[in-house]
């Protein structure tokens, strides 16, 4: 974008003055300064707040937690750890009483990390399966010009307007034994008390909040499509199935595969709404849970499994980007350029 | 157009990293200081000065009134309030925070009594002995314990609670005295279709509380005095026995699962509880809320054991005192304040909380107030503290996996138990 917008200009300046060849390098020259000054003030805000605590973390994921010293009953550094924080979760390798290493007993957190990146990624799927589906059908409808439409959607917002724990909270009473769930439905069903209940109650809840979200990127995608294609596509006797899939999809599928990026991302690292709900009981125990209770047993432990939550994210937005088109820069110079 | 699409992977990375770093925001330097830990804890004794009490959320405005009064008898050594959040979780990262910078204006705390033993050992509490020495004499032994590391006094007990047995007296005429026997009244449960007896069962630290209860009332243990991994034993299969055998029997009914202490509450006042194990704070709810069905009929006894009354899990609040404090004299007089008859008098009647005091409990103006207090004082005298460790959060992840499994019969009690054992051994050796 901004290459593009600066193009004019600087065809405009040379056109003006004619200037030697020399003094314009100069003059570019001193304007790069410029420009680099101008964004340090941003490089280092950037370098403070994002790269320090990232490298911070990884240099903390390869030093050992602290451990108890028996003689003295205090807490002693733990010194250099090598991979042994990585092992701890990949192969769910535990500290043997005797030193050495044993599987991680059940009940610890060591036992759960795969379970859990299980979960995560069950979660992740289906919810943003449901998600697109479901946003995809209110675009739809929301497209449509009838009365009260701007009404459908300032509603539609409500759920996303709604803090995420304020949500869980709503919704774990709703799931509770003696809620309204089961009284609405005359059933018995122990919501949070038995692992796909669980599972369920946290995906109904996710899709309840989150689907207003992803109709509105859709929505956005839907009506950068001109009403002449359409026209067009009438006039040629295309079917309303043929429209859709020859014109809708293609055309809105910039917009759909950026937002279905954002959920992906946003569902891998869901934390909030299974810590609120369940606590993690019955199969529901998702990575960032993971990683908030073991940063109360040990900072570097921790640091390892955020570091590995981490990598496991970049690579799943990696893959987007790259195989399967996502892309937020290109859909938004697609979306000037239709204008 | 080429720039831009290898542009993006970083810009993603950039955002991703941001988010990871808000996960990652209570890991800054995690060093601990076990060395310096005598340094700091030499320095400073005779200091007197002003002084910041670190405490959670305030609910029943205890704390302010307390502070105004030492404050007016105290005006070169005053007290500043510095009110945490309501959460627990929250509270204790706040306070391990500011340890870690080793903040010299977080002079005194209030501290739940499952964190005394990681803070000690981290060399963060100044031990209440020689010229900070702080009397214990006439408070009850379990609170004395909890406050106790290594056999050190690392805090002063400041309040206690208990698990209190809260049953139907229209329906039971004599409380059980035994686990045994309250299962044995589980008929006339059934004659009522209501549900016999609930605890708290969701898995959190209510379960540990619950676990602990069962364990430690036929006679096992969770970890010995030493802090370890003791559980693997026959008492501690039998205790957890019990509550599985009475989920599976219907005895608990199938919903107590998904009980927190508030759940079971409700279940209790609307009538379906035959038993319901809860702590203080519900008598004066049950006595009082429209919704209550049994303001009139509800009765309290101690918690029922395998001979006699059963052992509480202990609750409650002990105040420390930071190594950092520079003011440690004035801090060893507002400990001492804090845990005086008078105060203790004043928690009770003010704040509900229950006193650490032994006398305060046969204290007939005291038991006009709070019914609950000889109950109490039974349930406290028998209670075991929470296993005392540094490694809290891993034993009782340890615990309420394991007995939440055992519960829901995905696993054997003995296998529970064994692997509770495995995980509680594996927190230590790190």
């Amino acid at each position: 974008m901004s290459t593009e917008l600066q193009k004019p200009d600087a065809t405009a300046a040379t056109g003006h003055t004619m200037p030697s060849r020399e003094s314009a390098d100069r003059k570019q020259l001193t304007q790069g300064r410029w420009a680099y000054t101008l964004l340090a003030p941003s490089l280092i805000l950037l370098a403070i707040v994002i790269i320090y605590p990232v490298l911070n973390a990884i240099i903390m994921s390869f030093q050992k937690d602290s451990g108890l010293d028996p003689a003295t009953g205090f807490f002693s550094e733990g010194g250099p750890a090598g991979f042994e924080n990585y092992t701890h979760w990949l192969l769910q390798q535990c500290t043997a009483p005797g030193g050495g290493s044993l599987a991680c007993p059940p009940g610890t957190l060591g036992a759960q990390f795969w379970d859990s990146m299980g979960t995560t990624f069950f979660f992740t799927v289906v919810t943003v399966a449901f998600e697109t589906v479901l946003g995809f059908w209110m675009a739809v409808i929301m497209a449509r010009a009838f009365r009260g439409r701007s009404l459908i959607r300032a509603a539609v917002l409500v759920p996303w307007a709604i803090p995420t724990a304020v949500t869980a909270k709503l919704w774990f009473f709703i799931f509770a034994f003696e809620g309204i769930a089961n009284k609405l439905f005359g059933t018995q069903i122990l919501w949070t008390g038995s692992e796909w209940p669980a599972k369920w109650a946290i995906i109904i809840a996710d899709v309840w909040k989150t689907t207003p979200f992803m109709a509105l990127l859709i929505l956005a995608g839907l009506q950068l499509i001109p009403d002449e294609v359409y026209e067009a596509a009438k006039v040629d006797g295309a079917s309303t199935w043929q429209r859709f899939r020859l014109i809708t999809l293609p055309l809105v599928k910039p917009a759909l595969m950026v937002a279905i990026l954002f959920r992906v991302l946003d569902a891998l690292r869901m934390y909030d709404l299974p810590a609120i709900m369940t606590q993690g009981a019955n199969g529901t125990t998702t990575l960032s849970i993971l990683v908030v209770q073991q940063i109360r047993q040990g900072f570097n432990t921790a640091a390892a499994l955020s570091t590995i939550t981490f990598l496991v994210i970049f690579l799943v937005a990696f893959i987007f980007v790259r195989f399967l088109g996502a892309n937020a820069v290109d859909a938004a110079t697609s979306s000037g350029k239709a204008k | 157009m080429k720039s831009k699409k290898f542009l993006l992977p970083a810009a993603v990375a950039g955002v991703l990293a941001l988010s990871l770093t808000a996960c990652g925001g209570g890991g800054g330097g995690g060093g601990t200081s076990s060395g310096g830990a005598s340094g700091d804890a030499a320095n400073n004794l005779d200091g007197r000065g002003p002084i910041t009490y670190v405490q959670g959320k305030d609910n029943s405005n205890v704390v302010r009134p307390l502070i105004e009064k030492w404050n007016a008898a105290h005006p070169d050594e005053k007290v500043t309030f510095k009110e945490q959040s309501d959460q627990a979780d929250q509270q204790h990262d706040d306070l391990v925070q500011n340890f870690q910078a080793k903040n010299a204006n977080y002079d005194v705390m209030s501290v739940d009594l499952i964190w005394v033993a990681e803070f000690a050992a981290k060399g963060w509490l100044q031990p209440l002995k020689d010229k900070t020495a702080i009397s214990t004499d006439g408070m009850l032994e379990s609170t004395v314990k909890s406050a106790t590391y290594n056999n050190t006094l690392y805090a002063a007990p400041q309040s206690s609670d208990g698990g209190i047995l809260y049953y139907r007296g229209d329906l039971v005429p004599n409380p059980p005295k035994t686990w045994d026997e309250m299962m044995g009244m589980c008929e006339i449960a059934k004659q009522n279709n209501i549900g016999c007896y609930a605890g708290q069962f969701q898995k959190y630290e209510g379960l540990t509380v619950n676990a602990a209860e069962a364990i430690n009332s036929a006679g096992g243990k969770i970890v010995d005095d030493s802090g370890k991994a003791a559980v693997n034993s026959a008492e501690a299969k039998a205790g957890l026995t019990n509550l599985v055998n009475a989920y599976k029997d219907g005895n608990i009914p199938t919903e107590a699962i998904t009980f927190q202490e508030e759940q079971g509450r409700q279940a209790f006042e609307a009538g379906k509880l035959l038993f319901h194990r809860n702590w203080p704070y519900v008598y004066n709810l049950a006595k009082t809320d429209g919704s209550s069905t049994v303001k009139d009929t509800f009765k309290m006894a101690p918690l029922p054991g395998k001979d006699g009354p059963g052992a509480s899990s202990l609750g409650g609040h002990n105040i420390a005192m930071s190594v950092y404090s520079k003011n440690k004299a004035t801090v060893a007089d507002f400990i001492k304040f804090i845990t005086s008859e008078e105060t203790q008098r004043f928690y009770a009647t003010q704040g509900s909380l229950a006193p650490v005091l032994t006398k305060l409990y046969d204290d007939q103006e005291l038991v006009t107030k709070l019914p609950y207090l000889p109950v109490l004082k039974t349930s406290i005298e028998n209670a075991v503290p929470r296993p005392v460790t540094p490694f809290y959060p891993a034993v009782t992840k340890a615990v309420q996996d394991n007995a939440y499994a055992a519960l829901k019969g995905e696993k054997t009690v003995d296998s529970a138990i064994s692997d509770m054992q495995a995980a509680i051994e594996s927190a230590g050796a790190k």
